[in-house]
This record gives structure tokens, sequence and C-alpha cells, in this order.
């Protein structure tokens, strides 16, 4: 269900902004970091992508409403702000659906992936404090009768979710595997 | 005084599309649109908040694959290799967690996205070479389903209307 390059590149001219595709690979990677602190944030950003604030407000609230853009905020240091842990269960393939909908229904759960392990559902747990995490861990564990694996962060090396986006090349990427 | 709970259950739901989002932030938390910014400064030059900005979902944007690299690293050399990894582009994350013997043997994790399987596998043999990590166990766990995926929630809106 991926917006393919291509089709966000339709979006974007359809929305009769002509903004293309080059202008949104420059938003996102532009202002992934350094979102502007001042009054008007968003007329500050406009103005260095040569658009009117009204236009890339259009343009942000389409991208969020396509789920490209999960949202405009901060990302807090792991365990300074609250506390979190990484979590895996190995779930027999026929409760895989039913498991992971318990574990997504969680407030406290934002990732929850499936992967190609034995131990093959992974989550992110986080609490404000050591005793809430450990209180829905094992009300989890009670809810699924599944033990999980707690994997709490011990030393970050390095975080960085805001790497260079490169859409153009990836569509050509991707037909040229398709063929 | 800006109530530093209130600010980050606020900046956690993301900033709104308005003209003014920061004092529309301090609308909602009872304080003033200087006390926001200034505060969030802080918080940013403490390494609370690690960046602000746009946080997009990349598998929206092509970047459908992605691995979770998972490495058994003796002790006396996991924080050399945490680093080592840690430096590519294409690596996230680079984090120390611990075993769970004999589950889980492995201690260091690093996220790698790409816009297909080969391109991670190409990517984990460079850091592989480059890191001189030839001789160490690792597993390759590429994600599948994605049941759920938004920004960390720290502080339900129930404890706070608790403190409030």
């Amino acid at each position: 269900m991926a917006i393919e390059p291509a089709n966000l590149h339709e979006k974007a001219s359809h929305m009769g902004q002509h903004v293309e595709i080059e202008s949104i690979q420059q938003i996102l990677n532009q202002f992934q970091h350094n979102f502007p602190l001042s009054s008007t944030p968003y007329a500050d950003m406009a103005k260095q992508l040569g658009i009117s604030e009204q236009q890339l407000l259009t343009l942000l609230k389409e991208l969020k409403s396509s789920q490209v853009i999960s949202r405009i905020g901060a990302v807090f240091k792991p365990n300074r702000i609250g506390v979190s842990t990484l979590a895996a269960m190995a779930v027999p393939q026929h409760r895989l659906i039913d498991i992971a909908d318990i574990i997504s229904a969680y407030p406290a759960v934002n990732h929850n992936y499936e992967r190609e392990h034995h131990f093959n559902l992974w989550f992110v747990v986080t609490a404000e404090n050591k005793e809430q995490l450990n209180k829905i861990l094992k009300d989890m564990e009670q809810k699924t009768g599944i033990v999980i694996l707690s994997l709490p962060m011990e030393k970050d090396y390095h975080i960085d979710l805001g790497f260079p986006l490169q859409l153009i090349d990836g569509g050509t990427k991707k037909k040229k595997d398709e063929n | 005084m800006i109530n530093q709970r209130l600010l980050i259950a606020a900046l956690q739901n993301g900033l709104p599309l308005v003209s003014h989002p920061y004092a529309e932030i301090a609308r909602q938390i009872n304080s003033t649109e200087q006390e926001v910014i200034d505060h969030i400064a802080t918080m940013q030059q403490q390494g609370d908040i690690k960046r602000m900005g746009i946080v997009v979902r990349h598998r929206k944007l092509g970047y459908t694959a992605n691995a979770m690299v998972v490495w058994d690293i003796a002790d006396e050399q996991v924080d050399e290799l945490g680093a080592c990894f840690g430096q590519f582009d294409f690596v996230t994350l680079s984090y120390r967690r611990p075993r769970h013997l004999p589950d889980w043997p492995y201690n260091l994790f690093c996220m790698i996205h790409g816009q297909d399987r080969e391109d991670v596998l190409t990517n984990l043999q460079l850091m592989i070479n480059s890191c001189n990590v030839e001789h160490i166990k690792y597993s390759v766990l590429f994600s599948k389903r994605c049941f759920k995926q938004r920004g960390a929630i720290y502080i339900n809106e129930k404890s706070i209307k608790e403190s409030a």
C-alpha cells in the first residue's frame, strides 16, 4: 500500500499548487531536523521553499492524511523522558494476528511489527516509570499466555530516524526490479 | 513556570498545523508561546529532545524493506562496534541491549532501512566489511507486517488529568 513516488507526484500536481516531487523530497529532508523554533514556523519554512504558508500547510495536511507523515513533533531521547523497552514474543503462526491485535490495543505500544524469526512479534512499550512498564508487560503476558522477552536499551550509539530520503531514485529502482 | 509533563504530552501528539503552533500548544497547557519555545530549545540543548521536525512513515515512501540486525558481540568490543555501525547513513539505530540466554544471545541491535531486501543486504555487507566483523554471529530480522506505528506516548492523558 506504499504510495509510490509517481503517485506522490500526481498527488502533488492534483493539488494545483505546482508542487513537484522534488519539493516534497526537499521539504521532508530539510525539515526532518531543525524545524524552526519561531512564532510562525510554517511561514518560515514556506519562505525557504518559495511557496506560501497556506500552500505548505495544505500540503502537510495532505501528506498527513495520506499517512506519509506520521506527525510533526519532537523525538525524545529514549529513557530520558519516561522508560521504554523493546519486547519480543514467539507467537504460534495461527495466533499471530489475534495476539498482535491484543498488543496493539495498548496505548503504551507505539511500534508493533512482525519479523522473520522464531521471535516473530516485536513491539516497543513506553511508560512513565519502571513499575508501570513492568505492570503493563505482566498484564500482556497474562492476557496472551505468551512469555515476553524484554530487552531495554542499555546504551545508544546512534539514533537518527531522520535519514536522507531518496524518493526519485527510489522510483527508478523499483521499476528496474519489477522487470 | 511551564509544566514539562504537560508540554511533553502536547508535543508527543505532534505540532498542530496552524500558523502559530507554539501559541496553540501554550494555550492548551496554560503557558505562553515564548515559554513553550524556550523550553523546547532547552530540552534540545540538554539532549532530551533528539530532534524536532517531520516524522515520516518510511513504508509509505517506498522504503519497504526494514531489517533489525542483531549481533552477539564480546562485551569488551560492543562499544567500539556499536559506534562503528552507527556511522552509516542507512543505520538509523544502534543500541546495546541485554542478552537473554539461552533464548537470545544477541546484545547489539542495528536498524537498517532500505528500498528493498537486496538494498538492505548490500548495506549490511558493507558494514560487515568496514567494521571487520566477518567472524561475529549475527541474525537478520526483516520486518513483515506492521501492526502499529506511531509516536511514543510516555505520558498518558489520564495520569495528566489526575496530576493537574
